[in-house]
């Protein structure tokens, strides 16, 4: 019998080197280069995974805690089983963004997890920043499973890994990213990893679920296209990327009801026929089926939402396998 | 009491229209006599103000000082040292206190804190609706009686206009402005900052300079309705200005105030989740502070107030949109604004003004001159002197300040209260 300690270290060691990140925060500023590194490690991760026995030792003796203010079950499965297969101890907590009223601080929090032990903390929390908040205090390293409307970096990248694996390339893609842009924390790391890559990204939705000040000419985000029609926007796109729509917008008055959003901004096989023959269909999941995507489209031959949930396993583990190194340098 | 005599200064005092180098006497408190050589006495103490500018001690229309309720953040001991040693001798604090002050023992609590605890002249500002919920009018007229210099629920925009339109109807007789935070509050709903593309970029909820501007339009067509005096606190956006501008040519009594910040930072400090640059109203654009500047200049902007609101350390040390609002402004204030006049924006005897004669005027003509007889409050800068924020050096408490680290041009070194010196600059003390 084979044991896991016997497996040799995965491909990509030899590229930690170029690896000096202690947290991942953001996507924002990740280099071209630093991008591509994750990239190739997961593609190692993939090999892993493709194996009978898939678990290596490459964090044996790591314990990597995931901290979630927020309710996740894939993100916070995927992060989990990505530990394991590194062969870490896994430790999850749940915590009440309500503690912060109650007394004890994000800070606080981080700390006494790292006093249990914690080397890798994966933390999701409602507030906007509360990683670059945390981040100076903490001596362990920071994953971002989300904050907020502002990020979400694994995410973004295993988006990227699964574009690049069904397409080969990223560069001069059109990228078409449809419903509730405004609140989307995916949305906003796809765009800034996308536009990295070379992609040319189009967000789509109704005016009130669309960020602001887009239009405005500025160095603080990237260019991107912005379109309120769906038929226009998904004309001869590369990739079609679906979000995720929240019940609580219709209920804020942000849209007047369900059949509204569906007639105007769900990806139908009509709308569908709009974009490129070899046209991909991504979704960050959950899928509202039959609401931002149709049944038949999620199912059908151009979804690739299962390949998005394996690819993030996949980049997860090189996430963490390269933090872990960084660690250790 | 020594006579007191400054000698050699710049004298500015817009109140009096008076710009020119000379000395001023002090005898018994009481400014007595301004502009011309005064031959010291035996025994009066003599302060050389060579190449500094005098000035009436500076009137602050609108802080925060915390007491009673947040004296974490607060008290009226330090946060009356720290405005002394912004060079102000008058200080009007906000009732968002706990309890907040909305009748008559609250506001004499707080003046004989002052008086017993405070280094300078506070003048209490009253709630406008008890316990600043929106509900029902405070005891205004009682705590006219005791000395408040307005009605504010500061904080909070008062969001039922026909309650605020009774509130103006009720201060009216009593001769008190209504200070109004105008903020719709369901267009600022879990606003952070500025809304655009920087709050984009941050996942951060945007508050639209809209929020602010309905309001001002609103209480303004009310204030004419009533004929009541309405005081605009803490303007931020360009619409409010044109607004307020409106509003004076058409002969209503509305005042209107804008904080250091609002003149110098733009929306940009909040990147990397800054804590320190979270205020409201918001930091906003450079349109916007072009615009509030150009009201300064014209007019139609009465009066600069800091909005002086000290938070504690953990207030701020958390996430963005759990941290506190609020900057501690006393201490900066002036060397922030000096750089206005060093840019050319504003002139120096603007400035002053708008510190002292302007808020002076809307508290009576009490306060904010060097009028021969007047209380001796005096404040003398070196508008030369560069220092560095240090926000561990800072009197308040509150450290929250986004101009930590950075070099201000203008410094008060001393501070003259009722003829008694209350600050002086350490290293300037002769």
């Amino acid at each position: 019998m084979i044991r896991s300690e016997q497996i040799e270290p995965c491909a990509a060691a030899e590229h930690s080197g170029a690896w000096a990140r202690r947290h991942v925060l953001d996507i924002e500023d990740f280099s071209v280069p630093e991008i591509e590194l994750v990239m190739q490690t997961t593609s190692a991760m993939k090999e892993i995974l493709s194996r009978p026995l898939k678990k290596v030792p490459a964090l044996r003796g790591k314990t990597v805690v995931t901290l979630f203010y927020e309710a996740s079950t894939r993100t916070r499965g995927s992060f989990e089983m990505a530990a394991k297969h590194l062969s870490a101890d896994v430790v999850n907590m749940t915590a009440q963004a309500s503690s912060v009223t109650k007394g004890e601080s994000l800070i606080n929090t981080l700390n006494t997890i790292e006093a249990i032990g914690a080397d890798i903390i994966i933390m999701r929390h409602p507030l906007s920043g509360a990683h670059y908040c945390a981040a100076p205090h903490v001596k362990a390293n920071l994953v971002n499973a989300g904050d907020g409307w502002h990020a979400h970096p694994t995410q973004a990248l295993l988006d990227l890994y699964t574009i690049l694996n069904r397409k080969g390339r990223i560069a001069g893609l059109k990228v078409v990213i449809v419903g509730d842009v405004k609140h989307s924390r995916v949305a906003h790391s796809n765009i800034w990893c996308l536009t990295k890559m070379g992609a040319n990204v189009v967000v789509c939705g109704p005016p009130t679920l669309l960020p602001e000040g887009l239009k405005t000419a500025q160095l603080l985000f990237p260019g991107i296209g912005v379109e309120t029609n769906i038929e226009k926007a998904v004309k001869d796109a590369d990739v079609v990327m679906e979000l995720r729509l929240q019940k609580e917008r219709m209920q804020s008055g942000l849209l007047p009801g369900l059949r509204d959003f569906i007639a105007g901004y769900q990806l139908d096989s009509k709308r569908l026929a709009l974009t490129k023959p070899d046209s991909i269909v991504m979704h960050p999941g959950p899928v509202n089926e039959d609401v931002e995507l149709a049944a038949d489209v999620l199912h059908g031959g151009r979804s690739v939402v299962n390949d998005q949930v394996t690819n993030g396993v996949a980049v997860r583990m090189a996430i963490l396998y390269l933090l872990a190194g960084s660690r250790e340098q | 009491m020594k006579d007191l005599i400054v000698k050699n200064g710049r004298i500015i005092d817009p109140a009096n229209n008076f710009d020119a180098v000379g000395d001023i006497l002090v005898r018994d408190g009481v400014v007595k006599q301004v502009g011309t050589t005064v031959s010291a006495g035996p025994g009066s103490e003599i302060i050389d103000a060579r190449g500094k500018v005098v000035c009436p001690g500076f009137v602050d229309l609108h802080c925060h000082l915390r007491q009673p309720g947040y004296e974490a953040k607060e008290t009226i001991a330090t946060g009356t040292r720290a405005a002394a040693k912004g060079g102000f001798t008058t200080i009007c604090c906000m009732p968002n206190t706990n309890p907040p002050l909305d009748n008559l023992p609250l506001v004499e609590f707080v003046k004989s804190l002052a008086e017993k605890e405070g280094a300078i002249r506070v003048l209490p500002i009253g709630c406008i609706t008890r316990g600043r919920k929106g509900e029902e009018l405070s005891d205004m007229a009682e705590m006219s009686g005791a000395g408040v210099i307005g009605f504010s629920d500061d904080g909070n925009y008062v969001k039922n206009a026909r309650l605020m339109k009774c509130a103006m109807e009720y201060s009216q007789p009593l001769g008190l402005p209504i200070i109004e935070h105008c903020e719709d509050p369901d267009l600022a709903i879990d606003g952070q900052m500025n809304e655009g593309i920087i709050a984009t970029r941050l996942g951060l909820c945007g508050i639209p300079n809209a929020a602010e501007e309905v309001a001002v339009a609103r209480d303004i067509l009310l204030a004419q309705l009533t004929g009541a005096h309405l005081h605009i606190a803490h303007l931020s956006t360009k619409g409010s200005v044109e607004l307020l501008r409106w509003a004076k040519q058409r002969d209503i009594r509305v005042t209107g105030e804008v904080a250091p910040h609002h003149l110098t930072l733009t929306e940009e400090r909040v990147l990397g989740y800054n804590t320190a640059a979270k205020v409201n109203p918001p930091l906003r654009t450079k349109t916007d502070i072009e615009a509030l500047i150009d009201g300064l200049n014209d007019g139609t902007i009465d009066i600069i107030a800091t909005d002086h609101a000290p938070h504690s350390l953990n207030d701020k040390l958390c996430e963005f949109g759990a941290a506190a609002s609020g900057i501690s402004g006393f201490e900066t204030m002036l060397g922030s604004l000096m750089n206005l006049v060093a840019t050319g924006k504003i002139t120096l005897p603007l400035l002053i003004a708008k510190l002292t004669s302007g808020p002076g005027r809307l508290l009576g003509g009490r306060f904010g001159s060097l009028t021969p007889g007047a209380t001796a409050d005096i404040t003398i800068f070196d508008p030369g002197a560069e220092w560095t924020v240090d926000s561990g050096k800072f009197i308040s408490k509150g450290r929250n300040t986004p101009l930590q680290g950075e070099t201000l041009k203008g410094k008060v070194i001393l501070t003259v209260f009722g003829g008694a010196v209350v600050f002086t600059d350490d290293v300037k003390t002769p």
